[in-house]
């Protein structure tokens, strides 16, 4: 069995339709059937969903709480299902599941893939190394595998007609170890992962106030706003805003990199973006490499030209 | 309580990709390519290590390197900031070992180490990027875990942290002994060290531990690895940047709009 899992709620993601389309493959190479494993909520929304998106069954945990939750159910469900692979969204939940879990089913984590081949029958995974620097074929000593999916990179799997068998259980208890006392909700925004627009500010922006224009032009354009690693180090935008490897992984249509140099820790981020506009003031910055378009000016200068002309056409 | 930060050394990540090549035989990047720093995630669970010394809750630090036998500038660095020790593993294969197999090494190592309770790694290595080995560590110490950490202070006999998570931020409650991957924060910016302490830190001794007096041998490590690294390579970038000059910003503008929509890349209701 080639299980995946979600943390959606009401209905299935992109994240997870992808991941459900990677397991259609790794299940039809090794010949084994889907099983998605819902977390999220009463999971009853994508469960509905599993059997006309590839999933022979899907599994509804309920009340499985924070990461120790959500691995003590998965290694539960992995293990009576002997799942040969386990495949999970890559994000900042996983990165802490996915090694974890891989222990306990005494399998093997391999994370942030970006891509999957058949080779004589056994799955080599694809990995982003050296900040996106360079590429890496692996492949897992020991079953299960448990890897991470980085957004945008496997082709969704498409609605059809299909059944899933639906199971719901109670998730199981865990140690107490680690508890989760509360949340810090980001702060409101569209979010980076679903957006078609991001404006995204780096170091050239030179301070925090310079994200005030780059929430309107987000906002006038349909958009949200990102935030290079060095902007966030800096303090002048929040993490759940960051863009890259370490941060959020995008694929909009458009992706204005504004004063961001175009670190490779950068760029393994923004590798699903349709076109990305580059704007900074040195013309042998390494974001013209990656942009479709590229502007050699100040940005605020920019901004502010961006933001006349859209409020003049609006 | 006795912490231990686990450091790293890799090569400069702002190294730019123009100039990143690999080794594909050795499936490495190429040997040439500079020297190697403290990683900055390591940087970062230094920092928070620190920070909970001053705040009471670690009353000493041993600062753990793994490594080849040529470079301890990271040691140094943790001495000169007053770690109490400083530990080598020395292991030069630990360019292309896989995260079990070096989780194997520095479960051997704080094993050997007085009682430690908590133990801060960076989130991932910025080479191999796995952000696996803190997990593996706790996972077969048998201790508690929490991933992406940002702050962390003592409450009673609890850590209370904050860590990066899905749609915010969370806090949780850590009863320890218990294993911290420490991702970057503002307030995680290593501190620089005195003068005084630098050249005190160069008298410090640094013991060097070797596999073997950790008892692993070569064929345990071998053992220990679950990943096999097939192939390495540099994607291929194609530059297709058109430049859009001008002098007056309000043209730019005008042009980078439109030339998104004939790209259908951007549709305006204007």
């Amino acid at each position: 069995v080639i299980v995946v899992a979600t943390w959606d709620e009401q209905e299935l993601g992109a994240a997870a339709r992808e991941a459900l389309g990677a397991a259609a493959q790794l299940a039809g190479a090794l010949g084994e059937d889907v099983a998605l494993v819902c977390l999220g909520g009463d999971g009853s929304g994508p469960a509905a969903e599993a059997g006309t998106h590839g999933a022979a069954q899907a599994v509804v945990v309920e009340g499985a709480v924070g990461a120790e939750g959500a691995l003590a159910a998965l290694a539960e469900v992995a293990g009576e299902l002997g799942a040969r692979a386990v495949l999970l969204p890559s994000d900042d939940r996983t990165a802490e599941i996915a090694p974890r879990l891989a222990e306990r089913l005494g399998g093997t984590a391999v994370t942030q893939t970006v891509g999957l081949e058949i080779s004589d029958g056994r799955p080599l995974w694809t990995r982003a190394a050296y900040g996106g620097k360079a590429l890496a074929a692996v492949a897992a000593v020991a079953e299960p595998v448990v890897a991470t999916l980085r957004r945008g990179a496997f082709a969704a799997a498409q609605a059809g007609a299909g059944t899933a068998e639906i199971s719901t259980r109670g998730a199981p208890a865990t140690n107490g170890t680690v508890e989760l006392v509360g949340m810090e909700p980001a702060a409101s925004g569209a979010s980076l992962e679903d957006a078609k627009v991001i404006v995204s500010g780096g170091a050239g922006l030179g301070g925090a106030e310079a994200f005030g224009p780059l929430e309107e032009l987000a906002s006038l354009l349909g958009g949200a706003v990102g935030a290079s690693l060095a902007a966030v180090d800096a303090g002048w935008a929040s993490a759940e805003r960051q863009v890259g490897l370490t941060g959020k992984t995008v694929s909009p249509d458009v992706y204005f990199a504004l004063g961001i140099s175009g670190a490779s820790q950068h760029l393994a981020g923004i590798g699903g973006a349709k076109a990305v506009v580059a704007v900074n003031t040195d013309p042998d910055a390494p974001i013209f490499n990656t942009a479709r378009l590229g502007v050699v000016m100040d940005c605020h200068t920019f901004v502010s030209a961006m933001l006349e002309r859209l409020r003049s056409t609006q | 309580v006795h912490a231990v930060v686990l450091l790293k050394e890799i090569l400069d990540w702002e190294l730019p990709a123009s100039r990143f090549r690999v080794d594909a035989e050795a499936k490495r990047p190429a040997a040439d390519l500079g020297p190697t720093l403290l990683g900055p995630f390591e940087q970062n669970a230094l920092e928070l290590a620190l920070k909970l010394r001053d705040g009471g809750a670690v009353d000493r630090i041993t600062a753990v390197l793994a490594g080849p036998g040529d470079s301890v500038d990271a040691l140094r660095k943790a001495l000169a900031l007053r770690c109490d020790e400083a530990v080598h593993v020395v292991w030069d294969g630990i360019d292309t070992a896989d995260p079990s197999q070096v989780a194997e090494l520095l479960v051997a190592a704080i094993r050997r180490l007085d009682a430690p309770e908590l133990v801060l790694a960076g989130r991932q290595a910025g080479d191999w990027d796995h952000g696996q080995v803190g997990y593996l560590v706790a996972e077969r110490l048998g201790w508690a875990a929490a991933g992406l950490v940002l702050q962390a202070e003592q409450s009673g006999d609890r850590l209370l942290v904050r860590r990066a998570a899905v749609g915010g931020v969370e806090q949780l409650a850590v009863r320890p002994p218990a294993v911290l991957t420490v991702t970057s924060d503002p307030s995680l910016v290593l501190r620089m060290g005195s003068v005084m302490d630098r050249m005190a830190a160069n008298k410090k001794p640094i013991e060097r531990w070797t596999t073997e007096e950790l008892g692993l041998t070569a064929d345990r490590l071998a053992a220990a690895s679950r990943l096999r690294l097939e192939r390495v390579w540099v994607p291929e970038v194609e530059r297709r940047c058109e430049v859009i000059d001008g002098d007056d910003p309000g043209e730019v503008a005008a042009t980078v709009l439109a030339r998104l929509e004939e790209l259908k890349l951007l549709t305006r209701s204007a």
